[in-house]
């Protein structure tokens, strides 16, 4: 009847999101007085297993299969699986992700477990099991029941804050049984931004739009992201035209992000660029043009010309700090 | 090669969201539906690997009669044949369920879909097929080439990208930059008349979850706006009373 959690990792740490999922997972198990158990999968370091303890998992589950620190979507979908049964869990916790959601959806068929994702908020156990969860790109929520007793919630970044349990964490391996038919799909290289954190995984984000006019000015935007311990976005143009790779691009084809503060410089905020900021906590907006429609969504505006009000900023923050 | 691109029949990007029934019901009134915009890409790569192949491209939708004009306007844009598996869709384990049953029955080399719907951005439904049907399921994916029985892909992760090789046949969740969007030029538009629009009976089929009620999210309080002399006031307010630095 337990609650697992399946936490992963980003350059050697875990996730800030998974941790989130162990915490949301924690509060799920006490109110339905059970256990909070988290699986990891492919090397994890026992400082990091502490964070996860730390996070409300009384538990570990270590499957050290080197074979998983590749994020084969099918392999890792597996090893949850066994691990699922093996510790009679009936809910699965994850924090949405590129992986997370592939993971999650063939595990849904394999365990006959009903999905739920882009979760909001803790379930309401009064009836039943249902769980609010955003739709139309964070334009409205949805609250839904679901009927089966597995379950799987996909949660948003953001949504609760990590708990400080004061514990140590059991963490137990468990051998790995995957056979190479889950290893059909081959990862033959990568390339990744390194020594940054990731848009979806940011508290604040920094992004630019075609108002910067061109990629040479993106330091002015770069400088404050590094003073705010920012990630940078940018909006579609900006990374149809190349000034910027495409995973940096928000929005309703992009990346969706909710960070605690989303800072939006020469955006105009078109309706498919708020799509993907509308659950961000706090939102400043940088625009010459009062009349852009993006400080209709925001919190706190500038008007003013960005090369000006750029500099300034960052100065601003670092003469806070 | 055979080829199938499951799209979604959507509000377009622009609508406004509201509800009616005691918030009960999606608010159809003055919504423009279209193709999914990631379903979109998919069959803009579709009909690319299509023409490459001279193979044959079906578009499938699970949904009611609406769909229809959706399915039209893919055909116009290139697809060969459109199929409609006619119901509701309930949620996305019913509709990957549909959708496995059709490919059991047609067998395809490839089948593509969009990354995510743009209405319940549930991002589950290649999953859910490609685990029903045993096969390999990558998203979300922004290059696609097809090698012999061998797909090359790169997939988005946070902060970059995956380069992956996978056997066919294969599920792909699709995004930008796999394609760019095509618009039906009006030869397309004409044949799309005459192509065939098959309807299908659907399987029957328990769904997993059911919404019971929307909610709109609260209205954002007026802005607070700042001159460009003022930036030292809106950081101490972001750092001491928004407490968000
Ligand atoms: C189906 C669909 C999906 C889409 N998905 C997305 C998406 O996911 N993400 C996305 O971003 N867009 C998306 N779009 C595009 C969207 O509609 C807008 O075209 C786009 O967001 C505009 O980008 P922008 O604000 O950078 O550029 P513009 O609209 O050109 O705005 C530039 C802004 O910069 C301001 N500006 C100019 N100079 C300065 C200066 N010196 N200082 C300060 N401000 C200045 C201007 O006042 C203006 O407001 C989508 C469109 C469609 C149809």
């Amino acid at each position: 009847m337990a609650v697992l959690i399946y936490i992963e990792q980003e350059a050697g740490g875990i996730k800030k999101s998974s941790l989130e999922a162990v915490s949301y997972g924690r509060t799920l198990a006490d109110s339905l007085g059970t256990s909070a158990l988290a699986v990891g999968l492919g090397p994890i370091s026992t400082e990091e297993w502490t964070k996860v303890g730390k996070a409300g998992a009384v538990k570990g589950i270590h499957v050290a299969d080197e074979r998983l620190s590749a994020g084969i979507i099918q392999a890792h979908a597996s090893a949850i699986a066994d691990v699922f049964s093996y510790v009679d869990a009936d809910i699965l916790v994850l924090a949405k992700s590129s992986l997370g959601d592939a993971v999650a959806a063939r595990l849904s068929v394999k365990l006959q477990a009903g999905l739920v994702s882009n979760v909001a908020a803790l379930p309401d156990l009064s009836e039943g099991f249902t769980v609010k969860r955003s739709i139309f790109t964070g334009k409205a929520f949805a609250f839904t029941a679901i009927k089966t007793v597995k379950k799987i919630l996909a949660i948003k970044k953001n949504i609760l804050d990590i708990r400080e349990e004061d514990h140590d964490l059991v963490v137990e391996v468990r051998q790995s049984s995957l056979g190479e038919e889950v290893f059909s799909a081959k990862i033959t290289g990568m390339q990744k931004a390194e020594g940054q954190v990731s848009l979806p995984e940011a508290d604040i984000v920094v992004s630019g739009g075609r108002g910067l006019k061109g990629p040479e000015n993106w330091n002015l935007i770069e400088d404050l992201a590094r003073e705010l311990g920012a990630a940078t976005g940018c909006s579609k143009p900006v990374s149809d035209l190349n000034w910027r790779p495409h995973h940096e691009h928000v929005g309703q084809t992009g990346i969706k992000v909710s960070p605690t503060l989303y800072v939006a410089v020469g955006i105009s905020g078109a309706i498919q660029h708020l799509a993907g900021v509308n659950s961000s906590k706090k939102i400043l907006v940088i625009n010459k043009d009062p009349e852009a429609p993006f400080f209709k969504a925001a919190d706190y505006g500038i008007v003013g010309d960005a090369f000006e009000v750029l500099p300034k900023l960052t100065d601003a923050v670092k003469a806070i700090k | 090669m055979k080829i199938l691109v499951c799209i979604t029949h959507v509000p377009d990007t622009t609508s406004r969201i509201q509800f009616t029934d005691n918030n009960t019901t999606f608010d159809q009134t003055g919504v423009q539906y279209v193709i999914g915009p990631y379903d979109d890409y998919a069959l803009a790569r579709a009909v690319e690997l299509r023409d490459q192949t001279s193979g044959k491209l079906t578009v499938l939708n699970v949904g009611d009669a609406a769909s229809d004009p959706t399915l039209r306007k893919a055909l116009a844009i290139g697809a060969d044949e459109a199929v409609r598996i006619d119901t509701v869709p309930k949620d996305s384990f019913y509709v990957a369920r549909q959708i496995a049953h059709f490919v059991e029955e047609n067998d395809f080399d490839l089948i593509l879909m969009g990354r995510e719907s743009s209405d319940f951005n549930g991002g589950m439904v290649h999953g859910m097929v490609g685990e029903l049907l045993g096969l390999p399921s990558i998203s979300p994916v922004m290059k696609l080439e097809i090698d012999g029985k061998t797909a090359k892909l790169s997939r988005e992760i946070e902060g970059g990208k995956e380069e992956l090789e996978a056997p066919l046949p294969l599920i792909v969740g699709c995004q930008e930059p796999i394609a760019e969007w095509k618009i039906p030029n009006m030869r397309g538009i004409m044949s799309a008349r005459t192509k065939p629009l098959l309807v299908k009976e659907p399987l029957s089929e328990q769904s997993h979850a059911e919404v019971v009620s929307y909610e709109l999210p609260p209205a954002k309080g007026a802005v607070r706006l700042f001159t460009t002399d003022q930036v030292d006031d809106l950081v101490k307010l972001l750092k001491n009373e928004a407490n968000v630095l």
